[in-house]
């Protein structure tokens, strides 16, 4: 019975990880007639290729940012919906069901706001505003579009956190004398570590590989390479620039990067349970 | 005990409201609206309210990039996928998990610990020797290849393995003193005990299906296999000149089966989510 999944994963998790390192330790000519062993050549030249270097590093900036304001936005929401309100239900069914939109469908809702001619925001903001054309304008909008899309899912995970929160000890603290952001800070604040910690990684795992989509269709990775974040840099490579060693070794890459930090939630769970 | 309203907390969350459905609004209200006005820049908040045919039109409507396919073959295209998706991880899922918490052979550790490691490789990360994966075995623009792909991963086994291990031993003493072999027993009580949870999977691998975006565009080169989320990214590209009225109106044509099922199976969903990421 386990015979259907090994056989799936081995053909299409195993058997592609498997050629990805294969293609990372060899280089093919052009006309793909002959393959030599490279060893380690691929990576080397990847870490000595600033533009690889300044994607990372691009990369970083992006996955800090739309994590830190999606995961605020959520947690300001989520402790909001969790006061005994009128229409509360209202207003949590209102702030869920955007987990729903497709990243690259978000793209498009962002189009109709921010596009410089059409934009019903975006036309209101003067010459000065292009995204096609200026990279830190380009970058501000992709960080902001992949974080909105992003919040309903923070805001989910941080509503069920407070909710599991005993209202006994939130009363007893309020009964001490702590009040409004003290409160937060000393009580509701640390029980919410762990799912915070959890949200980190996933959301950073969401900015790294599911904004793809967002980015690609919002501005393409452009203007140049301002918002060509390392996913999109291992499918122009391979798929569009068919630098198929290089881009296998940016695969591996996110592999081991991945793999880092699937470990290092496991952990924070793992300590948790406990 | 409160007496006034919360005014603090009403404005935060109307604000939160706002910032998502402001642009819907913007999209559904754009729709019903002149094409060349919205070029113009004349892009209103207010519908127009004989403009709402715009939405069956879109239905019928295949620009050039789209070889003639309309907008409602790519939504059977997306339905047809997310569906294979969901119920396909669902049933291999269930079966395996249903094998390593109640059956001991040999290598059932091994197994598990493969599928676990399918956690940790998203498609993004693979695409490219994937591609040539599907390629090789001759599955680039069937549904077969779409899906399969997908289909491979650990997350609903891990969430399955979890409620299965919680049904107590005494239970399956019971039912196999009563006669039940394996299959009356998944059948009468495991599927039963988590049915709740199907439930959730189903909400969640749906949305997830319907939303795929960068596989499809490998997997699918001839426009019969183009899922609606690929059709709407290549309608927005600068060169493709397609009125913004119909690119609004399928925008929201796409975005209604998720949200739909979100909605509706939303309690489920939440708890299920929540449960089975942790």
């Amino acid at each position: 019975m386990v015979a259907p999944q090994l056989l799936l994963t081995a053909v299409f998790f195993l058997w592609p990880a498997a050629k990805a390192m294969q293609e990372a330790v060899t280089a093919t000519d052009p006309f793909g007639t002959s393959t030599i062993f490279v060893g380690f050549d691929n990576f080397a030249a990847l870490f000595s290729d600033s533009e690889y270097l300044a994607a990372i590093f691009r990369t970083v900036v992006f996955c800090a940012a739309v994590s830190l304001i999606a995961m605020a936005a959520g947690l300001l929401f989520a402790y909001f919906a969790d006061r005994d309100l009128r229409g509360k239900t209202w207003y949590r069914s209102l702030l869920i069901w955007p987990y729903a939109i497709a990243p690259a469908l978000a793209a498009a809702l962002w189009v109709f706001i921010m596009d410089p001619q059409i934009g019903i925001f975006g036309r209101h903001f003067g010459a000065g505003w292009n995204y096609a054309l200026n990279g830190s304008q380009a970058m501000g909008l992709v960080i902001g579009a992949s974080a909105w899309k992003q919040v309903s899912y923070d805001f989910i995970f941080y509503l069920a956190a407070l909710q599991s929160i005993p209202k006994s000890l939130v009363e007893a603290a309020t009964l001490d004398g702590a009040r409004g952001f003290t409160r937060f800070r000393t009580i509701i604040w640390p029980l919410l570590l762990p799912t915070t910690f959890f949200l980190m990684v996933v959301n950073l795992v969401y900015a790294a590989f599911d904004t793809f989509s967002l980015i690609l269709a919002l501005t393409g990775g452009g203007p140049g390479t301002a918002t060509e974040t390392l996913v999109l840099k291992v499918y122009e490579d391979g798929y569009v620039g068919n630098d198929i060693g290089g881009s296998a070794a940016q695969s591996v890459v996110l592999m081991i990067l991945i793999i880092a930090l699937t470990s290092v939630q496991f952990r924070v769970l793992g300590q948790k349970r406990r | 005990m409160r007496v006034k309203p919360d005014c603090l907390a009403h404005a935060i969350l109307l604000l939160g409201v706002a910032l998502f459905m402001l642009p819907i609004w913007v999209m559904v209200a754009g729709a019903t609206q002149d094409a060349g006005a919205i070029a113009r820049g004349g892009l209103s908040v207010i519908p127009n309210p004989s403009g709402f045919g715009i939405f069956w039109q879109a239905l019928f409507y295949g620009g050039a990039a789209h070889a003639g396919y309309p907008v409602w073959h790519m939504l059977l295209v997306s339905f047809a996928m997310a569906c294979g998706i969901a119920i396909g991880k669902i049933v291999i899922s269930l079966l395996s998990a249903y094998a390593i918490v109640f059956f001991r052979f040999p290598f059932r550790r091994f197994a598990f610990w493969t599928i676990f490691l399918t956690l940790m490789l998203p498609v993004e990360v693979r695409i490219i020797p994937s591609f040539a994966v599907v390629s090789s075995l001759g599955l680039i623009n069937t549904y077969g290849g779409l899906t399969l792909p997908l289909i491979a991963s650990a997350t609903a086994t891990l969430l399955f393995r979890q409620v299965f291990a919680a049904i107590p031993d005494e239970l399956v003493e019971a039912a196999r003193l009563d006669g039940a072999g394996p299959i009356e027993f998944l059948r009468d009580m495991v599927l039963p005990v988590s049915r709740a949870n199907l439930a959730a999977l189903f909400v969640i691998l749906f949305v997830y299906g319907w939303n795929q975006y960068l596989w499809p565009l490998l997997a699918s080169s001839s426009p019969a296999y183009t899922t609606i989320v690929l059709g709407i990214v290549q309608m927005l590209a600068p060169d493709q000149m397609t009125p913004w009225n119909l690119v609004m109106a399928t925008t929201t044509l796409a975005m209604a089966p998720p949200v739909i099922v979100v909605v509706l199976l939303q309690r489920a969903f939440v708890r299920g989510l929540t449960e089975s990421d942790k």
